[in-house]
């Protein structure tokens, strides 16, 4: 158990250290841009399209209704705190799948952490933002599961073709990497009926380039902790293959 | 120079089939983690993990 102990420990320290900073960032770079489309949001026309839509749960969620609104957390400190459990959480869940492939395949060097890093930033953030633009609260977009799913898998096909690609000695596999990487585009993303938004262009543009700024320095973090502590702890616990 | 890298990556990569298993269970964990965090529909959870969902660029709404 030493082997999976030494996954878990790296991914909680790189995780927590790697979930805190993205919290600092998102706060002085990507935060202010959702609170201001919010007041777009609670006023513009998407809102009223919004509600139309079938999508009970986003209506239930931001049309601050009489009846029965679900818990959410008070405004100021408390919704940053609960953003940070959030993106420590989500540190610590990709720092699970990043330790798990440097252990795998003896990753110490924190270099070839960036790298990994860069790779999950492309198949992870980039590679659906292609399809899915980073989107503010109030931007039209299309029915949620839908999107959630190309979501999701854009960035596993892209992983797994960015390990074809870069992994494989052979060039069957590298053509059947790229393949993977450009089909999900080829499907083509969920998008709404009408791009009506109350949100300003320039608020989106903004916040598309820093929410991806961002999370691409919250992946080099990532890439270079768990990488320093997989060194640390897999050199203490397991013993090193001649 | 791309194929001595990979040789020489192969050379150095000696693992058992448990700590693959191992490695494995710690992957699927991390997916589980993240799916729940960035994904899941209960609007408490999506009304916690708000700001962050949308800080990564996940479909939030």
């Amino acid at each position: 158990m030493e082997f999976f102990k030494s996954i878990l420990l790296s991914a909680l320290l790189a995780g927590i250290v790697a979930g805190a900073a993205l919290t600092g960032l998102q706060a002085l770079k990507v935060y202010p841009l959702i609170f201001a489309a919010e007041v777009f949001e609670d006023a513009g026309p998407a809102q009223s399209e919004q509600s139309q839509s079938a999508q009970a749960h986003s209506a239930q969620a931001h049309d601050h209704g009489e009846e029965a609104e679900p818990w959410g957390p008070a405004d100021g400190g408390e919704r940053l705190l609960f953003s940070l459990l959030a993106n420590v959480l989500i540190g610590v869940s990709l720092g699970l799948i990043l330790a798990a492939i440097f252990a795998l395949r003896h990753v110490v060097d924190w270099r070839q952490g960036v790298l990994w890093g860069l790779g999950g930033f492309i198949a992870v953030n980039l590679a659906p933002a292609l399809g899915l633009p980073p989107e503010l609260p109030g931007m039209p977009a299309g029915e949620l599961l839908a999107r959630q799913t190309w979501w999701m898998g854009t960035a596993l096909f892209t992983a797994c073709g960015l390990a074809a690609i870069f992994l494989s000695r052979a060039v069957p596999w590298r053509i059947a990497g790229v393949a993977l990487i450009v089909l999900p585009h080829i499907i083509g993303a969920p998008h709404p009926a009408s791009m009506e938004s109350g949100v300003p262009a320039t608020l989106a543009a903004d916040f598309a380039t820093a929410s991806l700024a961002v999370n691409l320095v919250f992946w080099a973090i990532l890439g270079i902790l768990t990488a320093i502590a997989m060194a640390r702890l897999g050199q203490n616990s397991t013993p090193e293959p001649a | 120079m791309a194929q001595a890298k990979v040789a020489d990556n192969s050379a150095v990569v000696q693992v058992t089939s448990t700590q693959v298993m191992q490695a494995s269970f710690a992957a699927l964990l991390g997916l589980a983690l993240f799916i729940g965090v960035a994904f899941s529909h209960p609007a408490a959870i999506h009304n916690a993990a708000h700001d962050s969902r949308h800080g990564i660029a996940a479909p939030c709404h």
